[in-house]
């Protein structure tokens, strides 16, 4: 089984066949899309957290890594229920389209990246501030010193949101209705030939899947090898 | 209008043109049962479908259950499903039109080559059934409110035998859908019901094969309803009610019969 399904893994990237290669790229649109409005509310989120004190701030910290928990399945049926046309945001029109399936990524993986950001930046902050304030320099001027010291272990919480969002199927096949070339994804390819017991096409999707997850990660940890030869140049 | 336009705008807008798809004036949501779906029918008729009437076709394949609750939500234009008695009471509420009879197929009772049961060449379902009750032979069920599932319960009870109480025993809900259910009954040599068109297309089927067929109460009806817009202002009425008429039309009919699986018809139109 595994064999066929690499083999035939192989054979569908060599065929070019047009049908992978749009489900692939709407993965990709997808997950990119929730992946940059993720990061452009998490780091916020895990930054002020992390510098700033404030009652229940143990609270705040403590609910935020569990929502790194979410189940797919229970955001999807959030998110369901709110674009549903009977749903308080029904009116938009956005349900079973890819912007559904976008809203429920970055539901799914804000908490994830903002809670490993928060453990990142409370770290350094821990570390460094009373240096800074020796210095009299104040904390909210000393977060571009701390996003550029953690830059790489900011990256590393990045790819784990963008790994979990380019994995995940709970959500997408119940916001996006995995609808032929409107909705379907790498995901929920699997989960439909799966369900054809055509298990050897599921394996080959999830063995796709799995290279662009390696070429993501080789990237950048090759920008992230070749940052570090400049730097001690 | 507006906030839709900004949402969009604020870094969605790689997805833009696929998103705003959707919405266009000549296309529609059906909410479906999987069968047709995993059976390759709709990858056979849906593009001349969408050639004869112009009309763009999504189709979000769930068990018959969830369909009608997602429809009775408003979101969907077309009900293509297989449980009458609940597609009357989803049209006698209100929430569609006009239930049409569109095709049939059979379901079949499918299991280990080895037949633990003993049920083999039976024709008579409820025998059958009671059988693999009395053996507490391993039966796979959908467990999930879908048609199949509720004509499987319909079976058990025309059987006299009531499987709810050997739950989790020999007789296993998986909860899940026709293909995950098959999959379950093949890894663990279960007896399971299926409709026929799924069985013929589906890929895994390890030492499987059809037990008990050519029951008349294996009979099963697909119906197709256009939601009611009295109901679900939303629903693209106009293009809804193409898509049915062609389904029920000659041309429809005729390529319902024409869909082969290694020869063999999977679903048998029966409009009137």
């Amino acid at each position: 089984m595994l064999f066929d399904a690499f083999s035939q893994a192989v054979a569908l990237i060599m065929s070019g066949d047009p049908e992978l290669f749009e489900i692939l790229w709407l993965s990709i649109q997808v997950s990119t899309s929730a992946l940059a409005i993720s990061v452009i509310l998490a780091l916020p989120i895990g930054t002020v957290l992390a510098i700033s004190e404030f009652p229940g701030k143990r609270l705040c910290v403590t609910v935020l890594n569990s929502l790194m928990g979410l189940p797919p399945v229970v955001v999807g049926l959030l998110v369901y229920l709110m674009l549903s046309r009977s749903g308080p945001l029904g009116v938009l029109g956005l349900l079973y389209t890819p912007t559904a399936m976008v809203i429920a990524q970055v539901v799914l993986i804000t908490p994830i990246i903002a809670a490993l950001a928060y453990q990142v930046m409370d770290d350094l902050h821990r570390e460094y501030r009373e240096l800074f304030q020796s210095l009299g320099i104040d904390s909210i001027r000393a977060i571009p010193t701390y996003l550029w010291d953690a830059r790489y272990s900011l990256v590393t919480s990045i790819l784990a949101g963008f790994g979990r969002a380019i994995s995940e199927v709970g959500a997408v096949i119940i916001v996006g209705g995995n609808i032929d070339h409107l909705t379907r994804v790498m995901t929920t390819a699997i989960a439909l030939e799966t369900s054809k017991g055509e298990l050897a096409i599921a394996l080959a999707l999830g063995i796709i899947l799995l290279m662009l997850a390696l070429l993501v990660n080789a990237g950048v940890t090759t920008v992230r090898s070749i940052a570090l030869k400049k730097a001690y140049v | 209008m507006q906030i839709k336009r900004t949402l969009q705008a604020l870094g969605l807008s790689v997805i833009l043109p696929v998103a705003s798809g959707l919405a266009s004036a000549d296309s529609i949501v059906v909410q479906s049962t999987t069968s047709t779906k995993n059976s390759g029918l709709y990858d056979y008729i849906l593009p001349k479908a969408e050639q004869s009437t112009g009309v763009t076709i999504n189709v979000v394949a769930v068990g018959t259950g969830q369909a009608i609750k997602n429809a009775e939500r408003c979101d969907g234009d077309v009900l293509l499903v297989h449980a009458k008695p609940s597609e009357e009471k989803f049209v006698a509420a209100g929430f569609g039109v006009e239930r049409s009879d569109l095709m049939y197929n059979d379901f079949v009772i499918v299991g280990p080559s080895s037949d633990p049961a003993g049920v083999n060449g039976s024709s008579n379902v409820s025998e059958a059934l009671s059988t693999i009750a009395s053996a507490s032979a391993l039966f796979a069920s959908r467990g999930d409110d879908s048609g199949t599932h509720k004509a499987e319960l319909r079976l058990w009870q025309a059987a006299g035998t009531d499987p709810s109480e050997a739950s989790g025993s020999w007789y296993r809900e998986t909860g899940s859908g026709m293909g995950a259910t098959l999959n379950a009954a093949v890894g663990m040599g279960a007896y399971a019901m299926t409709d026929r068109a799924t069985w013929t297309k589906f890929g895994n089927k390890g030492d499987f094969e059809i037990h008990v067929e050519g029951d008349e109460r294996l009979f099963n009806q697909y119906g197709v309803i256009l939601v009611n817009a009295e109901k679900c202002p939303s629903v693209n009425s106009e293009a809804g009610q193409k898509f049915i008429d062609w389904l029920l039309s000659d041309e429809g009919q005729d390529t319902i019969a024409s869909y082969r699986v290694q020869g063999n018809q999977l679903f048998f139109p029966n409009a009137n």
